[in-house]
């Protein structure tokens, strides 16, 4: 085997590619602008890379994607499904209806729709209601215009037989082409946070799937014969099919390759990540060379959902922002996206754009045209900008104690080299395509969810029997035995079951062999 | 003062900090309370010297396992079935509803309710904190019944229990969470003006919201929210650790536990243990012993942010730092310490103040 890989990048403005040799040298690499369709722009990024590395497309083994579509749709409230959420757990629950505590607008995406049925169990696996199938297939049938349905059932993760039900009589009522998202596929037990996370999931599932098309096509239309993989929120990979029905689990990969790519690029092991992309900002922690996992419910477009993240800070600040002047000047959130190079000022667009700014001011030479933009806007946008990073910057860190901070992506010239807190600030070499750099070098997992009786054998063995199994998997999905490591462990005591039973939950995540 | 959407979660927050890690994620009361504020209005928040020495207070909790409460949120309506029961009972209407524990989930529920109710709120809790069990409030010292006690479910079933004390309104409360899935709607420790005077933890209610605040505040400043908490309370930074096990079981509908935790930056090299009944009651360091013991409080919060972190959040991985901070002096008493020391959780140990137990701070 040569051991070639290509790391690909869709961000909503740009698709960076890179080619990695085994020992993860950096052989090419290309920035080229995201299409409307992805799939040619994943083609001539791809096309850009191999040509220059001069490696062919038999002598690649694992092509990753990494892409922040769902990120941005979530941001930017864009292409999301309109959504049938049903909670089952009636009389229960209803002093939180579900969405209570999003954002208005983003509630108002997709769609509102939100009901509270009877049913559920409670958390020794007791009925907490009948599910009144009736009353189910009436509701799915008041949400006729829905695209897609979450399920979430109070005690889901002790017993899903309520999800199943419901997802059951969604087929039978809508049809098998509606995805339906079921919560105890997605988080644990925390009903909000896990109905949230499921409600995103269900939103996302055209983008998604949107996405995976785009890159098997590119695949299959350079005959390219390599395992295909997706990054997810851990900074791990994840098969195809797999991000195409939980696409939640890849709102938070582009940060976390991000992370990675810049650590490994700056050689700072600990410090500030800022990754300032065409749409969004990033801003995070790198530890060790990882990203710094958030300690509690993640927020995503301002919702708490429940499953391990990179802690990240999203500001909607881009190289294709757009640049308001109506009572202050503010850029952001909304973003022309990939369409920059035909709605952006300097690209002969309507659209006055955050990149238009640095053009109009001469720091960078891009597009057809020099907006004529008047100096104090150009100062107030880049005040405004400052100000939004510095304060993130500070969030993240641990002390007031000066830390080093990386800023890498392609809008890396929007944010200033003396930032406020920075003990020092670098721009390291192919600073643009850390994504995709990240996701290259990317770890590959293996995961256990069992049941394990405490009858049979104590917590320590149990526990120690899902590790081995979990690292087992991993080895299996192409780990490297040397680089194995524990990154989750979970337990849900059932006390419902007889022999004391507990869930064990348990993720291991190692480099990929070479 | 208002209670009201906008400074609800800084009673949140405050609440989880005395939460000591237990008394239900109050979030889940914050919510509860958006909700009914929403609905129904914003809540007063009364000073219990300007509550009328006759007027009846009826508090009302929640009761239940933690991770039952973030699963199976109430209906809403329970506490109104609840003190309808009691007011009937007692041939007196409530003239404001009061926190039982100024930690956790108990301490928003009752903005829920008062707002449902049209009540105000008494600026006063019996606890200064959170514990698990129905006795354990200063009230009890005080010689104020937890009973008449209204008991109801999200189903419809309700009982008003009578007991010969509060230790029997406990058991009784607790067998009957259980049967109800876990948790319940109560209306407890009806009392007078008079007696939230000389038997509560007064102003406990406002403390926090000023610890929410100041957590707030520290933040977007950029200062230590930490130092923020540990000036507000007296406190002290007990370890700085990861979190490398967490063992819980349930035992009786409570969340016991002990998680491991192995120092980072100055507490490198030394490993600790926090040992947990739904709060956190006691905590030992590998080299220097108990540092910390229940009544006095005890809270992780987020290395970074400076978040609180109750018990059922804590998991592997995690970056903390866990805090200490001294108890009400009502609970530093002989009575106090049979009610909540260490020896009733049955730990082999001798309560001793945090101030002893720490180091003098240099600052």
């Amino acid at each position: 085997m040569t051991d070639y890989r290509i790391g690909i990048d869709v961000g909503g403005t740009n698709t960076d590619a890179v080619v990695m040799d085994g020992d993860d040298n950096l052989l090419a690499k290309t920035k080229t602008p995201t299409t409307e369709d992805i799939t040619s722009g994943i083609l001539s990024a791809l096309d850009v890379v191999l040509d220059d590395s001069g490696v062919s497309e038999d002598e690649l083994d694992y092509v990753m994607l990494g892409t922040t579509h769902a990120t941005n749709a979530i941001t930017e409230r864009r292409g999301l499904n309109e959504v049938g959420v049903i909670r089952i757990g009636a009389p229960a629950t209803q002093s939180i209806r579900p969405l209570l505590e999003w954002p208005d607008d983003l509630a108002a995406a997709i769609g509102n729709n939100v009901a509270i049925l009877d049913g559920g169990h409670e958390f020794d696996g007791r009925l907490l209601n009948d599910l009144d199938e009736e009353q189910v297939r009436a509701q799915i049938r008041e949400f006729s215009d829905v695209d897609a349905f979450a399920v979430t059932s109070v005690f889901s993760p002790v017993r899903d037989d309520h999800e199943t039900r419901v997802a059951e009589l969604i087929r039978e009522e809508v049809g098998d082409d509606v995805p339906i998202s079921v919560s105890n596929e997605i988080g644990s037990v925390g009903l909000l946070e896990r109905e949230n996370a499921t409600a995103l999931n269900a939103a996302l599932t055209s983008v998604a799937s949107e996405a995976a098309n785009a890159f098997v096509d590119a695949m299959n239309e350079r005959g390219i014969d390599a395992n295909l993989y997706f990054g997810q929120n851990d900074g791990t990979l994840m098969s195809v099919d797999y991000a195409i029905r939980y696409p939640i689990f890849t709102v938070a990969s582009g940060p976390s390759n991000s992370v990675r790519g810049a650590a490994y690029l700056s050689a700072v092991e600990n410090g500030i990540i800022v990754d300032v992309g065409g749409t969004t900002t990033d801003v995070g922690a790198v530890t060790e060379g990882f990203p710094r996992e958030s300690s509690v419910a993640v927020e995503i477009g301002e919702v708490k959902t429940n499953f391990r993240m990179p802690d990240i800070i999203a500001i909607g600040i881009g190289g294709g922002s757009i640049v308001s002047t109506d009572g202050g000047v503010t850029v952001g959130p909304q973003s022309v996206g990939y369409k920059l190079t035909e709605e952006a000022k300097c690209f002969g667009g309507e659209t006055l754009t955050a990149t238009d700014l640095e053009v109009a001011a001469g720091t960078i030479d891009i597009g057809s045209e020099t907006p004529d933009v008047d100096g104090e806007i150009v100062e107030a946008a880049r005040e405004y900008v400052r100000e939004r990073v510095e304060r993130e910057v500070d969030r993240m860190k641990t002390s007031a104690e000066p830390v080093p901070v990386v800023i890498v992506g392609g809008g890396s010239i929007l944010v200033p080299d003396d930032i406020a807190g920075a003990s020092e600030v670098h721009k390291p070499d192919h600073y643009e395509v850390a994504n995709a750099v990240g996701v290259a070098i990317a770890q590959v997992s293996g995961e256990v969810d069992r049941i394990y009786s405490l009858d049979e054998m104590d917590r320590e063995e149990a526990i120690q029997h899902a590790k081995d199994e979990a690292t087992d998997n991993a080895l299996a999905a192409g780990a490297d035995a040397d680089t194995v490591d524990i990154v989750d462990v979970e337990e849900v005591p059932l006390s419902y079951l007889p022999g004391n039973a507990v869930r064990i939950k348990v993720k291991a995540a190692g480099a990929l062999d070479h | 003062m208002k209670i009201t959407t906008d400074n609800i979660d800084d009673f949140a927050t405050g609440a989880t900090v005395l939460g000591t890690g237990g008394g239900g994620d109050p979030y889940i009361g914050k919510l509860m309370a958006q909700q009914a504020i929403e609905e129904h209005g914003p809540v007063d928040l009364i000073d219990p010297r300007d509550v009328p020495d006759d007027a009846l207070v009826i508090p009302s909790a929640m009761l239940g396992a933690p991770t039952v409460m973030v699963e199976k949120m109430p209906k809403g309506t329970e506490a109104l079935a609840a003190f309808e029961a009691l007011e009937t009972h007692l041939g007196q209407e409530a003239y404001a509803t009061m926190s039982i524990e100024a930690g956790g989930l108990n301490s928003t529920v009752p903005i829920a309710v008062a707002a449902a109710l049209g009540l105000p709120l008494v600026d006063a809790d019996g606890m200064g904190r959170a514990f698990p069990e129905v006795q354990m409030v200063t009230l009890t010292m005080g010689g104020v019944s937890a009973t008449p006690m209204s008991i109801a479910d999200e189903k419809g079933n309700s009982l008003l229990v009578n007991t010969v004390s509060n230790e029997y309104a406990e058991a009784f409360a607790r067998v009957t969470s259980i049967e109800m899935g876990g948790a319940c709607m109560i209306g407890t420790y009806a009392l007078s003006g008079a007696e939230v005077r000389e038997h509560a933890i007064l102003d406990s209610m406002s403390l926090a919201h000023d610890i929410g605040e100041a957590i707030r505040t520290a933040k977007h400043r950029s200062q230590d929210p930490v130092e923020a908490v540990l000036d507000l309370t007296d406190g002290y930074e007990l370890f700085a650790g990861k979190i490398t096990d967490v063992e819980r079981r349930t035992e009786g509908g409570f969340a016991v536990g002990e998680a491991t935790l192995d120092g980072i930056d100055d507490c490198e090299g030394r490993t600790f243990a926090l040992d947990f009944q739904n709060e956190n009651l006691v905590a030992r360091d590998s080299e220097r012993g108990v540092v910390a013991s229940t009544p006095d409080l005890i809270t992780v919060v987020d290395a970074e942010t400076g978040d609180p972190v109750t018990t059922e959040r804590l998991a592997y991985g995690h970056r903390v730092r866990v805090i200490g901070m001294p108890c009400s002096p009502k609970w530093r008493t002989e009575e106090g310490l049979d009610l909540v020391g260490p020896a009733y959780f049955d730990y082999s140990i001798d309560y001793e103040p945090i101030e002893t137990l720490q180091q003098p701070r240099h600052d």
